[in-house]
């Protein structure tokens, strides 16, 4: 029996370019003269560094941890020391530096302890946590929080999971050569995707251009003890794409701006569920991936390099630069970017490394004026109309891309490839994401300030107004004290008449007191008393009269 | 008849109480278009009363320097009235910056903290005072009442996170 398949809007055949790299098996890189690891590999907070310059590391210790919810730890690729903890020029399209934990090899490789995860008789948080410090993050591209997908959510399951071998973009071969190299390994990496999302059913996509990988797939897939159903779909580019590898399998379309698990669907790449495997039972977090290196070398080759190796030394195991190299990108062609340096570490997103010619990748010609002929439309298989967006985003009015559905576009480049005018359409919607983005952030700062602002001045005034009445208590205190009025009448009469006793007993005393020596004297010691008494009325009047005057 | 016309106006009545629709008033919405740095070089102590200011039509709409040519636009729009270039007596749009302290200068003497319209400064008296530089709206603000100078503009600086794709240049033709 065959599966019924359903086919999405749109999409284009580039040529592809794919049997250069599978001629050779899947190389082993040898350990590189450095190891540069960037603490930002995955989408969200980047990871933060647990370890110091000078410290010894062992292969697969945890140099970063994650931070904040959408985020995964980082690992030493190899024994040996920290050299530096810095800014170093980073796998992005900007060629900006980011922070970055470089280590020197010791050459001795000594793993750090470690041993498979009993995933079984464990708390399904407790192991999505596992998952989150061992690294694992989607290697498809997008490079999210697996732990984050892995998480079956309020309805307990997610019904279908797909395991997605597309990999419709042309050069890249890395999913093919793993997918016949180690098919066994990435169906035990999905039986423990199964076990966390207890799904009912397990699909594995696989374009018709690799029969290799499909017979590879078909092989495990009859050794497996749960049912695995590996379909071959029809190649169209972006068949790969999650999205549209979910409406060919299931026929189900994922809605605009939500997410597969909406329709009851999970995704996951090969790589993903390899390095899943390797993490549950073998216990080793993500430090390597396979990376196919092509376009013009001499010997184009998939090779499981270790995340941090420089760029320029994996190129180099694929032969001496050519003399007519322009350019590397990161990716393919049609969704990678163009790598401004060579000296730039490898990440966990990295999945190709192609080198160009003038040759193979002639510069595209002039652009012209858009002549709204719909080409881009048909082919687009996000079902959106480009060429609105670009008449949107190119006239800088955002708020109408966002109408139109900017943020559904998943940056495929069909448009762009069936343009007759060849007007580079990804890069307006790019610009047009970014713009739109910086603005949000500039929102919630303002908003932010807004209510910094706002609560500083509720607290000025706050802090016056208790001022104020701070103040208006200690004046009323002061005033009830100073008038006579005072509220306790009863304890001040009670003080007066004290007082007015005293004054009282003082005056009594004053009149029961009576010179001694007044009696019995002799009549010349009177006359003298009365000539002293004249003279003190004398002096008396004299002084009230000065007074007076 | 009239019967009836007092009933659709007792009817009109209560539907405009009962459905009234709170409108976002304006000056909210001149507010929400403002930057917020509360820099005040507008000439108002802050956006908030800028924006009250423009809509009683005491202010003209071209006088804020951090929400640039953009910010212009937009109020030109929501007002219904005339674009006009940047008042250049209100100062010069500059690029995004944080104030920074230098911390081995300061003598811990509080004024900036005073200054700072968002509270972005943290310290205390005689104590090294310190800028929350995600709180820091770049409004300059606390350069003018450090006795010892010792607060400096800092350009943000572009990283990975906050870079952004540029506009397409097309090339008219092949060199």
């Amino acid at each position: 029996m065959t599966r019924q398949l359903y086919e999405f809007n749109g999409g284009v055949h580039p040529e592809e370019h794919k049997h250069a790299s599978t001629s050779r098996p899947i190389g082993i890189a040898p350990l590189p003269r450095i190891l540069i690891v960037s603490l930002r590999q995955h989408i969200g907070q980047p990871a933060k560094p647990i370890v110091a310059v000078g410290e010894q590391v062992l292969k697969g210790q945890m140099i970063g941890q994650a931070e904040g919810y959408v985020s995964v730890a980082v690992h030493a690729p190899t024994s040996g020391t920290v050299t530096a903890i810095a800014g170093h020029a980073a796998a992005h399209p900007s060629g900006l530096t980011d922070l970055c934990i470089t280590i020197a090899p010791d050459g001795a490789d000594r793993w750090i302890e470690h041993s498979a995860l009993d995933y079984r008789n464990m708390d399904p948080s407790h192991l999505r946590n596992q998952l989150r410090d061992l690294g694992i993050a989607g290697l498809g591209g997008a490079v999210f929080p697996s732990f984050i997908k892995l998480n079956p959510g309020a309805t307990q399951k997610v019904p279908t999971l797909v395991l997605n071998g597309g990999e419709c973009e042309p050069w890249i071969t890395c999913d093919d050569m793993l997918m016949r190299e180690r098919a066994a390994e990435i169906l035990a990496g999905a039986a423990v995707m199964r076990y966390m999302l207890h799904s009912d059913e397990v699909l594995v996509g696989i374009e018709d251009n690799k029969p290799e990988a499909i017979a590879a797939m078909q092989a495990a897939a009859s050794q497996c003890d749960f049912p695995v159903e590996v379909v071959t779909v029809p190649t169209l580019y972006p068949g790969g794409g999650a999205k549209q590898l979910i409406k060919t399998l299931t026929g189900k379309e994922v809605p605009s701006g939500g997410r597969s698990t909406d329709v009851g669907v999970a995704t996951f790449n090969v790589g993903t569920a390899y390095a899943l495997h390797r993490a549950v039972n073998h216990g080793e977090p993500l430090i390597s991936r396979i990376v196919t290196v092509t376009g013009n070398v001499h010997r184009p080759q998939n090779f499981e390099v270790l995340i941090g190796t420089p760029l320029a030394e994996l190129v180099r195991l694929t032969g001496a630069t050519r003399d007519d190299t322009s350019g590397y990108v990161m990716g393919g062609p049609m969704m990678g970017f163009d790598l401004i340096s060579t000296d730039v570490p490898m990440v966990k997103a990295t999945n190709c490394i192609l080198v160009k010619s003038l040759a193979l990748f002639p510069p595209p010609p002039p652009a012209m004026p858009c002549i709204r002929c719909t080409r881009c439309a048909q082919a687009c298989p996000a079902d959106l109309q480009p060429q609105e967006l670009y008449w949107f985003a190119r006239a800088k009015n955002f708020g109408k891309t966002q109408e139109y559905h900017l943020f559904d576009c998943i940056e495929c480049g069909c448009c762009s490839y069936v343009c007759p005018s060849h007007i580079p359409l990804v890069q307006y919607y790019r610009y047009a994401k970014s713009e739109i983005w910086a603005k949000e952030k500039d929102k919630k700062a303002a908003d932010l300030a807004r209510e910094r602002h706002e609560f500083r001045q509720l607290r000025i005034e706050r802090e016056q107004q208790e001022r104020a009445a701070k103040l208006a208590l200690k004046a009323s205190a002061k005033l009830a004290e100073a008038s006579p009025e005072s509220p306790d009448d009863a304890a001040n009469a009670a003080k007066k008449a004290a007082i007015q006793a005293a004054l009282e007993r003082a005056k009594e005393k004053k009149e029961g007191v009576t010179p001694r020596n007044i009696e019995n004297l002799p009549p010349e010691k009177l006359q003298e008393i009365a000539e002293i008494e004249a003279r003190r009325a004398k002096i008396r009047a004299m002084a009230k009269d000065a007074v007076e005057k | 008849m009239s019967g009836l016309a007092v009933f659709l106006g007792a009817a009109l009545g209560f539907a405009a109480v009962r459905f009234k629709v709170q409108e976002d008033p304006i000056v909210e919405q001149i507010d929400a278009i403002l930057p917020q740095t509360q820099c005040g070089q507008c000439g108002f102590p802050g956006c908030k009363p800028y924006a009250t200011a423009i809509a009683n039509g005491d202010a003209e709409i071209n006088q804020c320097p951090p929400g640039g040519e953009d910010g212009i636009h937009k109020l030109a729009e929501l007002l219904g009235v005339e674009f006009k270039p940047l008042n250049a007596e209100h100062g010069e749009p500059k690029p995004k910056s944080v104030a920074v302290i230098d911390e081995t200068t300061c003598i811990g003497c509080t004024l900036c903290i005073q200054a700072c319209p968002v509270d972005a400064i943290l310290g205390a008296a005689k104590q090294m005072h310190t800028i929350i530089a995600q709180e820091c709206t770049g409004c300059e603000l606390c350069i003018a009442p450090c006795p010892v100078d010792c607060i400096s503009m800092v350009p943000i600086a572009e990283d990975v996170a906050t870079w952004k794709w540029k506009y397409p240049v097309v090339k008219l033709k092949v060199a």
